[in-house]
């Protein structure tokens, strides 16, 4: 029997029939852990389609945490009406890992809140719950009615996904981050290189990784299509995880001989800024090529980069400095302790004095959803995830995606510039 | 704009007129998120920046054929339901991505993959679907095209209705 790799080991120890997996399999599994956030409105209104009042309980309500993070404070009667209803739903069902809109980002709020540990079956109810990869759970998301059904009996049917591995080695320049990797794999291999697959991140690189920087490959990861993506399991790891929970886990590794459908390897000495050009993910240029596109927004924020390291490189490059007029800077920090760090550090203080506006911790602009809509003919520099065409507001407006760092450097020259620069 | 149960049943052959897309149609494509506080105002722009005719005059029975990453992007399942809603009954492309494939078999929209599908039908061409045995027929030029078969453990997901429908039917009265 050959080795297997990380998702092959999580998958069989959740594996409902005890059965040996291979790749391809479709198991049932039983799952540690359910995220959802303003999904958890749909799920509530199935719950009431059960017919008998007393099945209309959740399998466990300490293995579900519920966050509010899109619409966040409600902007609207509406989406007051939906908070109030979750609220009702979360209280009536017991679920006391609850979130309300003070706390920040799903994402960056679960594991800072001590819900992830290594080993871990994972689903959300959003696709980037892929970032607690980095944590070495398996992780993904999946749509409301697959919610519903694993809210209701802990487990859900997957298929066990062929493993692709990155190396990544070298070291990378300044002000070059994580994030020009992983733009970099989607330019050179497509937004769909992962699509079903497991990813595993190895290499010198990823190992001297922060656990932020890590955590921003693991979520962009979805947008290469990844079903699970797991950094590197190392020490860094394990105290990252022991500081904020009590619970034991072990970390899992892969085999020295299991089976990858396919190994790459990047070298990253010389890595350039990457940008993803509308309207794709995978339409890559490095920032030399599109240096000088006049923008109107610079975003800091979202679940890929809205994290301490995210909003700290950027002050490195603004303190002291203003802002292109013509610009306008929206920070938005992925969670509250986020938010404190940055206020008692002084970090907050230099974006402001820079001209950026801090918004209250939330996914806010990145999805078009409140807190910095594009208006036709507007053009945004942005640290997020996706630039399909309509994603931050109008349909005749225009998103590049890059690092905090470019974000930063394009804010004050009012243009995409090159954060090496700085 | 619900939909009944009836509009779910599962039928292994279908009819219907063709939209074909190109690749990487995206959630926010389908089900752009500044209208999510209205459905009725999504539904009258879904899919207007792959083509704008399409909203307006899609009707009910028709099949998307589409390029590679069908769906990619987010977990919305505002996407497929729409789609559902604007009366899509079934999605045949290249590839999907992964979130809109199991919630297409969760809400009972059958999909099937098909290299190169797109590259075969023009919008308005009429098809035949053989949902188990994955053929598609483009009935206009009378080509025939085999995809992947579903996995007999998503086709049942299909055959009950969706997930959904499933799991409220085993909880019983």
């Amino acid at each position: 029997m050959t080795g297997k790799t990380i998702a092959e080991k999580i998958l069989l120890a959740h594996n409902l029939s005890g059965n040996e997996i291979k790749s391809g399999d479709i198991i049932n599994a039983k799952i540690d852990l359910i995220m959802s956030h303003f999904g958890t409105a749909k799920v509530s209104s199935d719950f009431n389609k059960i017919r008998n009042p007393k099945k209309r309980k959740v399998f466990d309500p300490n293995k579900i945490v519920v966050i509010f993070d899109h619409y966040n404070p409600a902007p609207t009667e509406r989406w007051a009406a939906i908070h109030n209803m979750i609220r009702n739903f979360v209280k009536k069902q017991g679920i006391t890992n609850f979130y309300d809109i003070k706390e920040g980002i799903c994402h960056q709020v679960l594991p800072e809140k001590g819900h992830i540990k290594p080993g871990m079956l994972i689903v959300g109810g959003d696709s980037h719950t892929t970032t607690y990869g980095a944590f070495n759970a398996a992780s993904c998301g999946v749509g409301n009615t697959d919610l519903f059904y694993a809210y209701v009996k802990g487990e859900l049917w997957f298929r066990v996904p062929h493993t692709i591995k990155f190396n990544i080695t070298g070291k990378l320049p300044h002000n070059v981050m994580s994030k020009d990797i992983i733009i970099k794999i989607a330019g050179d291999y497509s937004a769909e290189v992962a699509n079903y697959k497991s990813i595993e991140f190895t290499g010198k690189t990823m190992e001297s990784l922060s656990i932020a920087s890590r955590m921003t490959m693991s979520n962009f990861a979805l947008e290469l299509g990844a079903k699970f993506s797991f950094g590197v399991p190392d020490q860094k790891v394990i105290n990252w995880v022991k500081e904020r929970t009590n619970k034991s886990f072990e970390l899992v590794k892969p085999d020295y001989d299991a089976t990858y459908e396919k190994f790459y390897e990047m070298e990253v000495n010389d890595l350039e800024p990457q940008v993803s050009c509308p309207n794709t993910i995978d339409n890559v240029k490095s920032v030399s090529e599109v240096i000088g596109t006049k923008i109107n927004q610079a975003f800091l924020g979202s679940c890929t980069n809205g994290r301490y390291e995210d909003l700290e490189v950027a002050a490195k490059i603004l303190e002291g400095k203003e802002i292109h007029r013509d610009v306008r800077m929206i920070v938005t920090p992925a969670s509250k302790m986020i938010w404190l760090e940055a206020a008692k550090s002084g970090i907050a203080e230099i974006l402001i004095n820079a001209g950026a506006i801090i918004t209250n911790p939330s996914c806010g602009a990145c999805f078009g959803g409140q807190g910095g809509i594009l208006g036709p003919g507007e053009v945004c520099i942005s640290s997020s995830n996706r630039n399909f065409q309509g994603r931050m507001g109008s349909i005749n407006s225009k998103v590049y995606l890059g690092s905090p760092a470019t974000v930063a450097a394009s804010a004050l020259k009012g243009e995409i510039a090159d954060p090496r620069d700085f | 704009m619900k939909i009944s149960r009836k509009d779910r049943e599962y039928k292994d052959v279908l009819k219907g007129n063709v939209w074909v897309f190109p690749d990487n149609v995206d959630t926010d494509a389908i089900s752009p998120s500044q209208y999510i506080n209205d459905p009725k105002e999504m539904a009258k722009h879904t899919c207007e920046t792959i083509n704008k005719d399409f909203a307006s005059k899609v009707k009910d029975g028709d099949i998307i054929v589409a390029g590679r990453y069908f769906g990619c992007g987010s977990s919305r399942e505002t996407a497929p339901t729409i789609l559902q809603q604007k009366g899509i009954v079934a999605i045949i492309a290249e590839s999907f991505a992964r979130i809109f494939y199991r919630s297409s078999f969760a809400l009972a929209l059958p999909i099937l993959e098909i290299d190169d599908i797109s590259k075969h039908f023009k919008t308005g061409e009429e098809m035949e679907v053989d949902i188990p045995n994955a053929e598609v027929t483009n009935l206009t030029s009378g080509n025939k095209f085999k995809g992947t078969k579903i996995h007999p453990i998503l086709l049942n997901f299909l055959k009950a209705g969706g997930l959904e429908n499933q799991l409220i039917e085993e909880l019983g009265k």
